[in-house]
């Protein structure tokens, strides 16, 4: 058993159990959190994956600023108890079967088709492409059009964010 | 690169189709966005999957920027949010109809 299996299942097994329980807390507070160890273990996959970037970039922007700021509008709202709210208890059932055979048919449809037959994975190739100097190579050359819009929506956001919350609209 | 592509995939489709299972199920707001954000962080994993075994960076540029719209996102949403609790003190989403025809 290889340090990266073994760093995949405990990796693996902390996000998916966090999503589950993050769905079915009935506190959205808890489920915040939740979230946020869902993203810890992603940030930890990513490292199995060779991503170092994408790994502190996961921390730094999911777990550091957007949950930070879920946080503040959850604990800035009335914490209130989703128990007192109509629920459905047919549409639940509906909703996890849907996902369940989806899923089914997804782990099918990976086995069958095989991704990792002829793929001669080149560990060197991966290491390099995970830095940040490939990745700022890339990103101020290739791609530095969808990197500008990329500022541009984040000025837009900023700007709707400010509009949307300063003023009562009818 | 000894573990197979398949495990980091069956895990991304779990973690996208409980999302799936959040928004559909849940009625609080913030959850169902909550979940939301989950969805586009397993799309996430696949795509560094891909761009890790394929050894090419491409995958994780498409992450960065993932992250970026997904951040603002956030913050619209959220804001939406708060000016939809200001006006119905609810967020329940079951309340909040009046786009429904």
């Amino acid at each position: 058993m290889s340090l990266q299996l073994i760093l995949f299942i405990l990796f693996g097994t902390i996000s998916a159990i966090s999503s589950v329980l993050m769905i079915t807390r009935t506190n959205a507070l808890i489920s915040a959190l939740f979230l946020i160890l869902n993203f810890a273990g992603l940030s930890g996959l990513y490292l199995t994956l060779n991503a170092q970037f994408i790994a502190v970039t996961q921390v730094i922007v999911y777990a550091g600023a957007i949950m930070v700021l879920f946080l503040f509008v959850i604990m800035l709202l009335k914490p209130e108890h989703e128990k007192y709210f109509s629920h459905q208890p047919k549409l639940k059932i509906f909703a996890f079967f849907i996902a369940f055979i989806v899923f089914i048919q997804l782990v099918f449809m990976i086995f069958v088709s095989h991704p990792s037959q002829g793929n001669n994975a080149n560990v060197a190739a991966s290491v390099k492409a995970g830095t940040i100097e490939e990745i700022g190579k890339q990103l101020y050359t290739n791609y530095v059009l969808p990197f500008e819009a990329a500022g541009y929506l984040l000025l837009a956001a900023t700007i709707g964010a400010i509009v949307l919350a300063k003023k009562k609209f009818e | 690169m000894n573990i197979p592509i398949e495990y980091y995939l069956i895990l991304s489709g779990f973690m996208f189709l409980v999302g799936v299972a959040g928004v559909l199920t849940r009625r609080n707001a913030i959850i169902v966005f909550m979940s939301i954000e989950l969805m586009l962080n397993s799309a996430n994993l696949s795509l560094v999957t891909f761009s890790s075994y394929m050894g090419n960076s491409t995958g994780q540029l498409f992450v960065f920027f993932v992250m970026t719209v997904a951040a603002a996102e956030a913050a619209v949403g959220l804001a939406i949010i708060l000016a939809m609790f200001r006006n119905k003190l609810t967020l329940n989403i079951d309340d909040i109809n009046i786009l429904k025809w």
